[in-house]
């Protein structure tokens, strides 16, 4: 890799770091975070690649309370320059380095995990610092600390990064090349069906006695496959909003009997 | 007394400023207080327009160096809130600290219960959804749609809310306890789960390959590849017949896979059974870790096996 793309590559990492904790711009998040390492190293298309497969991956993880969920800033910008590097090396198959980074980059967001815990474990000091600021009304020291430990955080990623980027391009090439393809058609496989976990982890937040029958609608219609996730949203939306309206007349209307609205009385009936 | 002259009045530039801040409020997120050091920075620019004496600056920087956590976008209307009662209390009022201390602890807790199934369970994986499935296909429009789509969804979330909450003040906590939250996050809760279910049949993948049984398809079932016309004709023949009978006519043989089987019930049947496992996996606190990476290691044994 050239120093150029080296800068340009710690630099997205270290955008990711930063929004790992913010949650923000969503830098971090796999499809931003690999696209552009890709665009950065000149395998743009590869990267949009990756980063879409990830991204399918990591749908669920997200920061609940004090719960950290796997880090995808780590996951995404490490298995993007691990990717980069095997296709450097002349991997013939895009593919293999594709589907090889994904598995990779699974037991990094546990490492990151890690890391981010670190961090704000060094925060805890960082914020006393901002008590004793506050004592003498110092303001310029409190926007300080905040940024610093807003760095940090970019720092988490950009120097397992820049270490990554390191690693000769042909050590990687002959790693994954001396791969078996069993091994990596069964991770293939492997990675096709981890995205069940991430889903797993939505529905176990979401999930009531009430709102299952809308998972199984969901599931059956997506079988159609002329509806674009687009058109799915439409139906959930104006399910959503259905539902709920009938709730709020449900709960108003126990005896709206003669209404003056024959049809509704009808189907009042039949409820 | 104050004349209206008098009233120190948090401009819209000082209000911008505040929001700015805002979105870094998560910066500093350590184990002890939490979000508290981003808050206390987003505060800043208020403090230094509303308070002017050292003494009334480190009191309020203290004040609000206290314990705060909350989704970071729904945190939004509990700033606007907190910000119209700096500025009353600034303007002589007499807000108590444990007024606004206690405004904060009590938004925070039930807009936190409509934030994460909002951005985090619905926003987020339906956009992100939407744009891996155009970066599949190498399409780079999948990447930008969904960075420029939440950054403007999430901008103008954080802004308008913090207006709402200023504008109305404390009003919005009466609001708390009536039906708007919780509608909002049940309304979430039913489109998230609908499209989860269709993610779950679109994108978990699953093909068992061991097959189940072989069948000499009957004359007329199946392209009859030597008695095709030669030349264009005959592709033309045969894409016609191909149109109408389906995939099973390239072949006199027809091969039913286990797949085949499982799809003929529903589509993607394996593969929302594997996402009820995975969930009752979690709810018994097995680490998602775990599961991830033993389903590398069953694709990779059941691919060795032949099941796969």
């Amino acid at each position: 890799m050239s120093p150029i793309t080296i800068v340009l590559i710690v630099l997205v990492a270290f955008l990711a770091g930063m929004e790992g904790i913010l949650d923000e711009f969503e830098f971090h998040q796999p499809l931003v975070a690999c696209t552009l390492i890709g665009l950065v190293s000149g395998h743009l298309q590869e990267g949009i690649l990756l980063g879409g497969s990830l991204q399918l991956m990591a749908l669920g993880w997200a920061n609940i309370g004090a719960a950290v969920a796997p880090d995808a800033a780590l996951a995404s910008v490490a298995s993007a320059i691990i990717m980069v590097l095997a296709l450097d090396g002349g991997t013939a198959d895009p593919q293999t380095a594709i589907s090889t980074s994904i598995a990779v980059a699974v037991p990094l967001s546990v490492a990151g995990l890690f890391l981010t815990m670190i961090v704000r474990t060094i925060a805890i000091p960082m914020v006393h610092a901002m008590d004793a600021a506050a004592e003498k009304a110092n303001f310029k020291a409190i926007d300080g600390l905040q940024i610093a430990a807003i760095l940090l955080q970019g720092v988490r990623i950009a120097v397992p990064a820049a270490a990554l980027c390191f690693v000769p391009a042909d050590v990687v090439t002959n790693a994954l090349n001396s791969m078996p393809a069993w091994l990596t058609e069964g991770m293939a496989i492997g990675g096709g069906m981890v995205a069940a976990v991430g889903y797993a982890m939505v529905i176990n937040m979401m999930a009531t006695k009430e709102v299952w029958p809308f998972f199984v609608l969901g599931f059956v219609l997506a079988a159609l496959s002329e509806l674009t996730l687009i058109a799915l949203g439409a139906l959930g939306v104006s399910l959503a909003l259905i539902y709920l309206g009938l709730k709020e007349l449900a709960k108003q209307g126990g005896g709206a009997a003669g209404s003056g609205d024959p049809l509704g009385d009808i189907l009042n009936d039949y409820e | 007394m104050i004349t209206v002259a008098d009233k120190i009045e948090l401009t819209k530039s000082d209000r911008m400023a505040v929001a700015w801040r805002h979105q870094f409020l998560q910066g500093s997120w350590n184990y002890e207080r939490m979000q508290n050091g981003g808050w206390c920075y987003a505060m800043i620019p208020a403090i230094k327009k509303l308070y002017s004496s050292q003494e009334e600056q480190a009191a309020a920087l203290k004040r609000h160096l206290e314990f705060y956590n909350t989704q970071p976008y729904v945190s939004a209307p509990v700033l606007g809130v907190t910000l119209a009662l700096e500025e009353d209390r600034a303007n002589g009022a007499p807000v108590e600290d444990a007024a606004i201390q206690g405004v904060k602890v009590g938004m925070m807790g039930p807009l936190a219960g409509v934030g994460d199934p909002v951005f985090w369970f619905t926003a987020r994986p339906i956009l992100g959804a939407l744009g891996a499935s155009l970066a599949l296909s190498g399409n780079i429009a999948g990447p930008i749609l969904f960075f420029v789509a939440w950054n403007i969804i999430r901008m103008a979330f954080l802004w308008y809310t913090q207006e709402f909450g200023y504008k109305v003040g404390t009003q919005i906590t009466n609001d708390l306890g009536g039906g708007m939250l919780g509608k909002i996050t049940e309304g979430a809760s039913i489109l998230g789960m609908f499209i989860i279910g269709a993610l779950v049949e679109r994108w978990v993948s699953i093909s068992f390959v061991p097959v189940v049984s072989q069948v000499q398809q009957a004359d007329g079932a199946f392209i009859d590849w030597s008695a095709l016309p030669a030349g264009a004709d005959g592709i033309k023949e045969a894409l016609t017949q191909f149109n109408s009978i389906g995939a099973t006519a390239l072949d006199p043989i027809k091969v039913t896979t286990l797949q085949d089987n499982l799809d003929a019930l529903i589509p993607g049947l394996a593969a929302v059974g594997l996402t009820l496992l995975c969930c009752s996996l979690l709810k018994k606190k097995v680490s998602p870790i775990i599961i991830i990476l033993a389903l590398f290691v069953v694709g990779v044994v059941g691919h060795v096996i032949g099941l796969m």
